[in-house]
């Protein structure tokens, strides 16, 4: 801030003078629900200071618009999950799609539930250090297409923290971090969703904790083309109960999500350095785990900067049962071959022809399987495809066995108050 | 701290006089949302009734070749430069107006209740402080006389008769003032204006004293400088008029004011990789057989943005068909569908030829 002139300040306290009706700051902001929460709410993120907590007591807060955010460094605090409710069931046409929309650094929502948005439940956008800490996000009655597509949203923002939170009935992912880079999702339960955790097109993820059941499929790392930010990497998913994700898919057709498997533990798709490990696998009745390139979804793309490969995949000492023994959708017709059944990890064998080195992909990019007790695996092998041979799969792990030399390192997050290191 | 107006130094030797400026009707100075005039009038807009709308000294109407589709509201623009400045001239860009700058957009429906043939809404004020743009909503109260700032914004009633004589009733909604901010800002230059552009002012207004270019008449007013000779000038079609360009050039232009604001390289739909902004030349950038990033329920079950030749397989037409919050297309200040863009679109999407190279046309089926 500028410093100012004796004169300048007497001309703000005149200014002052003749506003009437001006702000006071005056300790946390503290909003009890009414007919007019729309705007008693509105107002005061509009009016919030730096720093400020805006506090929402206990009940249901009812909204006919998203409510938006752009000051730095606010905490929205409600007073516990199922107790703070933010309702936006009547949300009009032509005030915004979203719950929350956030697009200021340093935002933090906690203790309170978000219900029934018309679109996504909390996005924030293009910022730097973003926290989502034991919330809520839902959609009343049973999973359905018209609910909005993703629970909780950051996109294109650095330092994402979700923890303790849960997320049901999201039509496309629960948990979607976007384009970002620094996250931790941790401790979370997602469950009747398409997607449970999606981890799209980042850079640097710690995914561990978290319970995901009964989605169409509990998390998914993908890497998509035709995106501004794109060839996601160094994510590392370990400690997760990821178990009878066999969910009908409820998404739109169109969406990539519309062509998830029904019954996905956890998809690893085009992305680079991925390390899976120490985590419970159980009943999921495509695949408990894939890895798989883009070209796998024959669909075609227009970006001559997207990797659409697998590579760097590191799964060790993680525990299965079940699963893979009713595969459907497109695992339904890639389990043909076998009897109809996938064994626990399925790799699609998709390997890149331009990044071979004598004949062989470089230590870095390889596909590395080991201590995984009895689990089963099989290599699709359709890489042969590019070549014009057929596919020779196979189930051996000799030609998988190692380690990545350089696995992603931990996720340390930049501390409140840090600024500067948006994407 | 921020100023509009007068230069410091005039200020300190006149401390008395700034008290007093500070008060007055006229130009007004204040640093951002907390502080921002409480009605309208302080901003010194207009003269007379304010229900008339006539401008005051140094305020200028202006309107566009082709503008943002708001419910078949009608709508009045001015601008204020401070006297003495002058706005830098852009061929592409919004025009670089000096600090001190006012642009004021009034919404209103025709109504046989107001002398004026006209309810007034809500008055966008975009505000050009030394912080950088600000927009603040005012909405105007039954007698027309004022209007009050309401920064969360709002649902108005609103009822009148349209032209074919039957009674349209609808809310009309007034956005927020972060809402403002979310089509008016990019990630690099902040919020700017939108609609003050070469390509839209190049089109002749009548003025008072008769019709003019409104280029040719910012320029001799003093408050537009560095502009080309008029023939030089890019023009924008005029979305429904054939006889101001063709059918592509039309649709381009109608995407780029209802749309670009937020797809573009820099705006808030930034992550979704869809850029309708009128210099997006790559046919996947402005949806072309490109697949949906976030687009959720969105999608209505196709699969491409745009389908050439099939409009009705083009995610693009199902979202402006929509009046759903969740699918929807522009999400935020429309709550009814624009029947003639979509005819506009659909023509252009019908006759879109497939694309000479990149993706073609694939039966999802075969």
């Amino acid at each position: 801030m500028k410093q100012l002139s004796p004169i300048a300040l007497v001309c703000i306290v005149a200014l002052a003078g003749c506003q009437g009706g001006g702000y006071e700051d005056a300790g946390p902001v503290v909003l009890q629900p009414d007919e007019n929460a729309q705007e008693t709410v509105q107002t005061a993120l509009l009016t919030a200071q730096p720093g400020d907590v805006i506090e929402l007591t206990e009940g249901t807060f009812e909204f006919t618009g998203s409510l938006s955010l752009d000051v730095a460094d606010v905490t929205i605090r409600g007073q516990g999950v199922d107790k703070t409710i933010l309702d936006f069931a009547a949300q009009q046409a032509g005030a915004g799609a979203e719950g929350i929309t956030v697009t200021s650094d340093g935002f933090v929502i906690e203790d309170l539930t978000v219900l029934n948005t018309k679109g996504d439940g909390i996005k924030v956008e293009g910022t730097d250090r973003a926290t989502f800490r034991t919330i809520k996000v839902d959609w009343s009655g049973p999973p359905k297409t018209e609910n909005g597509a993703y629970g909780i949203y950051p996109v294109q923002v650095s330092n994402v923290l979700i923890e303790d939170s849960q997320v049901r009935g999201s039509s496309d992912a629960g948990i979607y971090v976007g384009q970002s880079r620094n996250i931790i999702v941790r401790g979370n339960r997602v469950w009747q969703n398409v997607a449970g955790i999606e981890i799209e097109n980042s850079f640097g993820a710690d995914v561990y904790d978290n319970l995901a059941t009964n989605n169409t499929g509990g998390i998914l790392v993908f890497s998509l083309p035709e995106m501004p930010v794109k060839n996601g990497r160094d994510t590392r998913v370990f400690r997760n109960t990821i178990e009878n994700n066999n969910h009908a898919n409820f998404g739109k057709a169109g969406s990539i999500i519309a062509a998830l498997p029904t019954g996905t533990g956890l998809q690893v798709m085009a992305n680079e350095n991925v390390e899976v490990f120490d985590n419970d696998l159980r009943d999921n009745q495509t695949y408990n785990i894939a890895v798989l390139s883009y070209l796998v979804t024959e669909r075609e793309y227009d970006d001559a900067e997207y990797d659409p490969y697998v590579e760097g995949v590191y799964i060790h000492d993680n525990r299965f049962s079940g699963g893979g023994d009713s595969p459907q959708g497109r695992g339904e017709r890639l389990s043909k071959q076998f009897g109809g059944t996938f064994p626990d990890i399925v790799y699609d064998g998709f390997v890149d022809p331009a990044k071979m080195v004598d004949g062989e992909l470089p230590p870095h990019l390889g596909i590395y399987v080991e201590n995984n007790g009895d689990a089963d695996f099989v290599n699709l092998d359709l890489g042969a495809m590019l070549a014009g041979k057929e596919p020779k799969p196979y189930n051996d792990l000799a030609a998988h066995a190692g380690s990545l030399p350089e696995p992603p390192a931990e996720i340390v997050l930049a501390p409140a108050g840090a600024t500067g290191a948006g994407l | 701290m921020t100023r509009t107006g007068s230069p410091w130094p005039a200020l300190l030797g006149a401390a008395g006089l700034v008290l007093w400026a500070g008060c007055a009707p006229g130009p007004v100075e204040f640093t951002g949302l907390r502080d921002a005039p409480q009605e309208l009038s302080a901003f010194g807009l207009f003269e007379g009734e304010p229900a008339d709308h006539v401008p005051a000294e140094g305020v200028i109407p202006y309107d566009l070749t082709t503008p943002l589709f708001s419910d078949y509201t009608e709508k009045l623009r001015f601008v204020r430069v401070p006297a003495g400045q002058a706005a830098t001239y852009h061929e592409e860009a919004s025009f670089d107006f000096p600090v001190g700058t006012i642009l004021a957009k009034t919404f209103a429906f025709p109504s046989d209740e107001h002398a004026t043939g006209r309810r007034l809404l809500e008055t966008r004020i975009l505000a050009h402080l030394d912080s950088g743009w600000i927009g603040l909503p005012y909405v105007w109260n039954d007698e027309q006389t004022e209007a009050t700032l309401k920064i969360a914004g709002g649902l108005l009633p609103a009822k009148w008769e349209d032209q074919w004589g039957s009674v349209r009733e609808q809310g009309y909604l007034v956005p927020n003032a972060n809402q403002c901010k979310g089509c008016h800002e990019a990630t690099a230059s902040g919020v700017r204006p939108l609609g003050a552009k070469a390509r839209y002012l190049n089109r002749d207004l009548t003025y008072a004293h008769g019709s003019e270019n409104q280029l040719v008449h910012w320029g001799a007013a003093g408050v537009l400088g560095g502009a080309p000779k008029l023939d030089a000038a890019p023009r924008s079609p005029v979305w429904n008029d054939p006889a101001t360009g063709s059918l592509y050039a039309r649709a381009r232009a109608y995407l780029e004011i209802n749309c670009a604001h937020c797809h573009n390289p820099e705006g808030p739909a930034r992550t979704t990789g869809l850029d309708l902004s009128w210099s997006a030349d790559d046919p996947v950038d402005l949806g072309v057989y490109k697949f949906p990033v976030a687009a959720g329920r969105g999608s209505g079950d196709r699969l491409y943005g745009i389908v050439p030749g099939r409009p009705e397989e083009s995610i693009l037409m199902y979202r402006m068909l929509s009046l759903d919050p969740g699918v929807m297309m522009p999400e935020l200040g429309r709550r009814r569908v624009h029947s003639e863009g979509v005819d506009l679109l659909e023509e252009w999407i019908s006759a879109m030829p497939e694309p000479e190279k990149g993706r073609r046309h694939r039966d999802p089926a075969g």
